[in-house]
């Protein structure tokens, strides 16, 4: 019997998510889990891939670059855009022909919006947003299910969720919570064309218009470095002092959700539970207290500066370095620093 | 007539939860609930259209008796009509749960009064999960728009509406049939100031309880814990992580505490090359 690990490939205009390989990488871990119940029944685990859209061959290719065995492929014209409906239907009938054990999903606006209906389509159990997975038994001897770990009421709890008896065990997951695994330069897999086609009867909405948005090519997600301010900046203006600062170091700038909610800067800078999560190298939060809707966003940084007027801000707390003082002294500060480090090494 | 129906939720104020230090519970005794945010903009959205097609609007929640001020505060913004979905037997209920009852009582109000649009927020802040709306549209079979900005045109004539909804990159917009489901972001339309009329009668506003002795009937097996395919396994606080050197300016000075800043940011593994400074 084969044990599948599933995972969507998103794509929107050619191009896959990169959540799509970060999953990859998760699937295959997850497979691995399981070695021990395979040895004992003679199963096999396969990481499967699987890819709506037209023309779409490239990015099939790709997966098998990130380790999946298998790339199931429905390319139909009508498929070209996402649209709920027809995406589910072709899903719904991909889950019921190949049974998967567990099937992952980038918790994007479209991962999400296809992965609710999907799951309620299919009649199983969806955790969304999870940010631990593991395959384990819930009882010594059990058979091992998919331990589905999620941040809740505002990240202030974390509970593991089982989905015992319904499958697919689903989840989705946001983009960036794992890391990327490496990319292979042997492609072992195969791509499977899946004979299954877009009906009239699945289309129910068109999209008349797409609007491209202004200040949509922030990627604060997938930024090394980000210089993200809060509610301690003071003003709209205070941005600017970051985005100098995020522009010498290679970066971007990030806010909190306040600086959003009262239109200091666009909703596609916010971090955190209502925004997007970030892992960057580097994360300097200028002014930003740290609620506990925040610190969820960004805690997988690898190195965090805060600086904070308030010592007793919650952000210090997870902080790898803290500095209590003014940001508008300390801000203009770093940018005459970095620009000396960079020019003595020029010199000598 | 242009018939609009609005499922909410109340909810805990997640920002004002607190974390026990000591016993590393969740401290929920003074929590406000509060209607959930994007809902409130959702019921926004609907008396919106309501005024402008001279229609009706019927809120709908699921929960325990005192979601009945939630539902008065949709009232006030100048909903016509609330319903409360209250049984022990709901209890525990996930997204598959509690879609299953929300699809039969939204069948049940629809049958008497014929829906054109259905409007969830595009989450609840307690969960988070936007899984509820889009299970809902599965379930009637009606087509579903999620994280909706805009509503371009609503057309009962001609039975179609135009969504513009947002995703990470760019906004769409969708022309779907009538009925439809939407999710909304809180642009969807601003939370009006309660009219005197509507506050008043607001105040006094009883509204209906469904439970499962009726007016409808439920299938037993799909209801609450039992009918849900989630079961939570175990809960934790999150991990803590540990907290490094902390500098006053006020006793190192600023130029200083940047200094010694930059030395642990350029120790960390890859970011003095990426930033382009020895180290």
């Amino acid at each position: 019997m084969n044990r599948r690990f599933w995972v969507y490939i998103e794509q929107e205009e050619g191009k896959a998510h990169q959540v799509a390989w970060e999953l990859l990488g998760v699937a295959r871990r997850l497979a691995d889990e399981i070695k021990d119940e395979l040895e004992k029944t003679g199963d096999t685990a396969l990481v499967e891939g699987v890819l709506v859209g037209h023309q779409v061959d490239e990015i099939a290719r790709e997966a098998l670059h990130y380790g999946a065995d298998n790339i199931y492929v429905v390319d139909d014209p009508a498929a070209k855009h996402y649209l709920n409906k027809p995406y589910t239907e072709v899903l719904t009938l991909l889950v019921n022909k190949y049974q998967p054990e567990v099937m992952l999903v980038g918790a994007t606006t479209l991962g999400r919006d296809l992965a609710g209906a999907v799951a309620t389509s299919v009649g199983t159990g969806l955790t969304a947003d999870t940010t631990q997975l593991a395959m384990g038994s819930p009882k010594e001897g059990q058979p091992k299910l998919l331990m589905a770990t999620r941040p809740a009421f505002g990240g202030n709890v974390i509970a593991t969720i089982l989905c015992r008896n319904h499958r697919p065990q689903m989840a989705t997951v946001r983009p960036r919570v794992f890391p990327m695994p490496s990319r292979t330069s042997e492609a072992s897999g195969n791509i499977i064309n899946e004979d299954i086609a877009i009906t009239p009867e699945m289309i129910n909405a068109e999209i008349i218009e797409i609007i491209t948005q202004k200040g949509s090519d922030v990627k604060v997600d997938y930024a090394d470095v980000i210089v993200a301010g809060g509610r301690g900046l003071g003003n709209a203006k205070g941005f600017e002092l970051l985005q100098e600062l995020a522009t010498e170091l290679g970066g971007v700038v990030g806010a909190s959700r306040a600086c959003v909610d009262a239109h200091w800067i666009s909703y596609d800078h916010q971090v955190g539970q209502t925004g997007k999560t970030v892992r960057p190298k580097l994360y300097i939060a200028a002014g930003i207290s740290g609620a506990i809707q925040h610190k969820v966003g960004m805690q997988e940084s690898d190195f965090i500066l805060a600086i904070n007027r308030d010592p007793n801000a919650p952000i210090f707390d997870i902080a790898s370095m803290g500095i209590v003082g003014d940001l508008y002294e300390v801000i203009p500060s770093m940018i005459s620093q970095i620009r000396a480090l960079r020019e003595a090494q020029h010199v000598n | 007539m242009f018939h609009a129906l609005v499922s909410i939720k109340q909810v805990p104020d997640t920002t004002n939860i607190r974390i026990d230090p000591e016993t590393n519970n969740l401290i929920r005794q003074g929590v406000p609930t509060i209607l959930n945010p994007y809902d409130a903009h959702a019921v926004a959205a609907a008396v919106e259209w309501k005024r402008k097609l001279n229609g009706k609007v019927t809120i709908i929640t699921m929960g325990p008796p005192a979601a009945v001020t939630s539902l008065r505060e949709c009232i006030e913004m100048g909903a016509d009509r609330a319903i409360l979905i209250s049984d022990r037997a709901f209890a525990g209920a996930d997204t598959w749960a509690t879609s299953y009852v929300l699809t039969e009582v939204i069948q049940a109000v629809h049958k008497e009064d014929p829906l054109d649009l259905i409007f969830f927020g595009k989450q609840a802040i307690d969960g988070d999960t936007a899984q509820v709306g889009p299970g809902v549209a599965v379930r009637l079979n009606l087509p579903v728009v999620t994280y909706a900005v805009k509503i371009h045109d609503v057309n009962t004539e001609e039975k179609f509406v135009v969504i513009e909804r947002k995703t990470e990159s760019r906004n769409e917009v969708i022309k779907a049939k009538l009925p439809a489901v939407m999710t909304c972001e809180k642009e969807i339309a601003d939370i009006p100031y309660a009219s005197l009329p509507d506050l008043v009668y607001s105040l006094r506003y009883e509204p209906e309880v469904w439970t499962t002795e009726g007016p409808i009937s439920f299938d037993p097996a799909q209801l609450g814990l039992k009918g849900s395919p989630t079961t939570v396994f175990r809960t934790g606080t999150p991990e803590k992580h540990k907290a490094g050197e902390v500098i006053k300016t006020s006793e190192a000075g600023v130029e200083a505490a940047v200094k010694t800043a930059f030395d642990k940011i350029l120790e960390v593994e890859g970011v003095a090359s990426m930033l382009g400074v020895q180290r």
